[in-house]
């Protein structure tokens, strides 16, 4: 670069001895004078700012009690930050319906290829007041059409006073802790069946706000309450057209008519250093709100959630470490009296449809950009006057190895055992192959 | 002890303020996100000021966990020193984003970013990361340099005196009191590595240029193909090629880079593998930043000595 710069300081420098010689043949000799100083002076003054540009590029050659040059401000960063991540599954089940085993909008879905999730994520500071994200995601569906949605857009305020926060947008509503993370930061190339049960194939995320207090106390606790619209794909145990497939009565159109025809989503979490290599984190969650079973039905699902790990102190790249993270959650459907959707002579009693269901997984960081992980989970629902597919009992265990080239790009290797009551076992290999351009991604704990 | 005695320290401990006349001084919270920076704000601070570093200093600065304990110390922090070249840009936005300090915002009295006037080298010319993960800014280990370590005090003397005026000339006792330890130790650290001048060196990472530049050392290779790449055969067999082409005996390792690599280097060449760190307190005997540079000038002067 300083050659470049200098042969550029030069050609200018050129450039002024020509049109100083070419003004000097073309004008009177009264005013070739006046021309000639003017030359020196550009000439002057180019040859001052190659020396500038020089001294700039240079570094201080001087050692010892070297007086500290006048600072310099250094500009950093931009308005907005951009990055790409592509997700590329591939793989084989032994279940030919591979949507019947693999139920998440982000879970391997064909046997074959996948795309289940390329997103476009910006972030940016918006004012002195808010910062901005969005996240769109591009996904190819199992007969290979494009879908694109807005999965994120929100708002987050940085200087509310009481260590308060505010965020208001479309958003995953924090619940437990998975439900927050985008596929990319996943440990296994699916999401874990409890998920899928209590929040539907994409997770529990909707529009509304959330009111983050950071408490005054010398370890980490924060409490947070989410109000959200309850309707929608996205919040399929409440009021979402996925609601029938629950329940099995036919769908009512429930408006907003009171308050708690909101969804609110409270949590608590804290977190403590065990020591100075590892440290836990506990949450409990709820949401509560309606679902359209009736006029007055709601739901509501409960979890906890417990994340702990160790990381060696001379950890290089984040490397070697352990950790384990596990949510429990209980969902209690209160279904209404209602009309069989199959049957419309058929009326279904009112009843409350219990779901439970936990996943636990072991991460072990095993030298610099190599994970070995091991998960097992299971979903369950008691009996009910609607025999659901979407309530039946079923476990998963898995085991992957997940090799990062650098922390840009990611191949993970995973293999699912699979048991749904009544249906028998399935076996799945799934390869993954993970990418990210452009900006650097600060990751969360 | 029994409840008398908890009494006693009880009301010793309550009644000690009024003994003394004075409310015990609040001192301000300094966060640094490093031990480096850490040490420097120690040394500049004095007793007014209680410094805390993230990062722990036997961890690799580029990969800290941003744990939710780190939240809390940003939240009460009066002022946070990072080093603004995007050393911490993996883990640190995110942790000020859950802090929800204004006092600590960039630009705030309470934020210095240690580069700021720093002249960074190896700027990429093109934003590519089939070079490794290069920084935008430039390479960001710019505290290996004391020269670079007096525009960093100079900047922490001021903010802390914009945040906290009464302790101004305290402050700036202390920041002349170090720069002169700092200048005599300079001539002498210049004077042990004199006879080395020249000296072709490799290091795992690019984390000892700005070292290299200022004591007139080579460093040929590193050990890492590009920055933040795991090294390969391939690229370690042209290392050893280098280093026998060149004459080159040492390997600087810091304590969290993979030590048996470099071993296995210096076994076909043999060189001689130096632990040196970056970060005060990584190595006993290593607390401050000057004898953190003593231990570094000393171990590379006495390494170059042996492989002479």
């Amino acid at each position: 670069m300083r050659t470049r710069r200098t042969t550029a300081a030069f050609a200018v420098v050129g450039g002024l001895c020509l049109s100083a010689q070419y003004a000097r043949a073309q004008q009177p000799p009264d005013s070739i004078t006046r021309r000639q100083q003017r030359a020196i002076d550009s000439l002057s003054a180019a040859m001052r700012a190659m020396q500038s540009q020089l001294d700039s590029l240079a570094r201080a050659p001087s050692a010892s009690a070297a007086a500290p040059a006048a600072a310099q401000p250094r500009t950093t960063g931009a308005y907005m930050n951009v990055s790409f991540v592509g997700l590329t599954d591939f793989g084989w089940s032994t279940e030919p319906n591979v949507p019947a085993l693999q139920v998440g909008d982000h879970d391997p879905h064909v046997r074959g290829f996948t795309i289940p999730n390329a997103e476009l994520a910006l972030d940016g500071t918006v004012d002195p007041y808010f910062k901005g994200f969005a996240n769109i995601v591009y996904k190819i569906d199992r007969l290979g059409e494009t879908n694109v949605e807005l999965e994120e857009m929100y708002l987050l305020s940085s200087s509310l006073p009481k260590n308060l926060q505010l965020k208001a947008g479309q958003y995953f509503v924090d619940f437990g802790r998975q439900n927050t993370q985008h596929p990319h930061a996943w440990a296994f190339a699916d999401e874990p069946l409890v998920l899928n049960r209590m929040f539907g194939p994409d997770g529990l995320r909707s529009q509304g706000v959330r009111l983050s207090w950071l408490a005054p106390t010398s370890w980490y606790t924060e409490a947070m309450v989410s109000v959200v619209n309850s309707a929608g794909a996205t919040t399929s145990s409440f009021r979402s057209d996925e609601s029938t497939e629950i329940h099995g009565g036919r769908l009512l159109e429930r408006e907003v008519l009171r308050a708690s025809d909101m969804l609110i989503v409270p949590r608590l979490a804290t977190s403590f250093d065990l020591t100075e290599t590892q440290t836990v984190v506990v949450g409990a969650s709820a949401a509560l709100g309606p679902n359209n079973s009736g006029p007055d039905a709601s739901t509501q699902i409960y979890g906890v959630d417990l994340y702990w790990k160790w990381k060696s102190p001379t950890a290089h790249q984040g490397f070697p470490f352990v950790s384990f993270q596990s949510e429990a959650m209980t969902r209690s459907y209160d279904a209404a009296a209602r009309i069989s959707a199959e049957t419309p002579a058929v009326t279904l009693p009112a009843e409350t449809l219990k779901d439970q269901g936990a996943y636990a997984q072991l991460l072990w960081g095993i030298k610099p950009l190599l994970v070995a992980g091991i998960r097992g989970g299971f979903v369950s629902g008691d009996a009910a006057a609607f025999d659901s597919d979407l309530r039946a009992d079923r476990s998963r265990l898995s085991t992957d190895l997940t090799w990062l080239p650098s922390e840009f790009s990611k191949f993970r290797v995973q293999y699912n055992f699979d048991h749904r009551k009544g249906i028998g076992n399935d076996h799945s290999l799934w390869f993954q192959l993970e990418f990210l351009m452009g900006a650097h991604a600060a990751h969360k704990f | 002890m029994n409840i008398l005695s908890v009494f006693h320290v009880a009301a010793a401990t309550l009644l000690l303020p009024v003994g003394t006349g004075l409310p015990p001084a609040k001192k301000l919270n300094v966060v640094a996100t490093t031990p480096d920076l850490a040490a420097l704000a120690r040394e500049i601070g004095g007793d007014v000021v209680d410094v805390k570093a993230l990062a722990k200093p036997t961890e690799d600065p580029h990969f800290v966990d941003p744990k939710p304990s780190h939240i809390v110390t940003l939240n009460r922090a009066d002022m946070l020193i990072d080093g603004g070249a995007e050393l911490e840009l993996g883990w640190l936005p995110a942790l000020l984003e859950s802090a929800r300090n204004d006092k600590i915002a960039a630009g705030a009295p309470g934020r210095v970013s240690a580069s700021q006037g720093v002249r960074l080298v190896e700027i990429p010319t093109s934003f590519d990361r089939s070079k490794g993960d290069v920084h935008s800014l430039g390479n960001p280990h710019f505290l290996i340099d004391p020269v670079n370590v007096k525009l960093i005090v100079a900047q922490i003397a001021d903010h802390l005196s914009k945040i906290d005026p009464s302790d101004a000339q305290v402050f700036s006792a202390n920041l002349k009191k170090f720069n002169a330890a700092l200048d005599a130790k300079m001539a002498e650290w210049q004077k042990t590595l004199a006879p080395f001048a020249g000296a072709k060196i490799v290091t795992y990472h690019k984390d000892f240029t700005y070292l290299a530049e200022r004591f007139k050392l080579d460093v040929i290779e590193t050990l890492e193909p590009k920055p933040g790449i795991a090294p390969s055969p391939s690229h370690l067999a042209t290392v050893i090629s280098a280093m026998k082409a060149s004459n080159a005996r040492v390997i600087l390792v810091q304590s969290f880079q993979n030590r048996r690599t470099a071993e296995t280097v210096a076994r076909q060449t043999d060189a001689k593998v130096l632990d040196i760190t970056q970060q005060p307190g990584a190595i006993k005997g290593t607390d401050t930043y000057i004898q953190l540079m003593d231990y570094i000038i000393q171990t590379l002067a006495s390494g170059l000595q042996e492989q002479k």
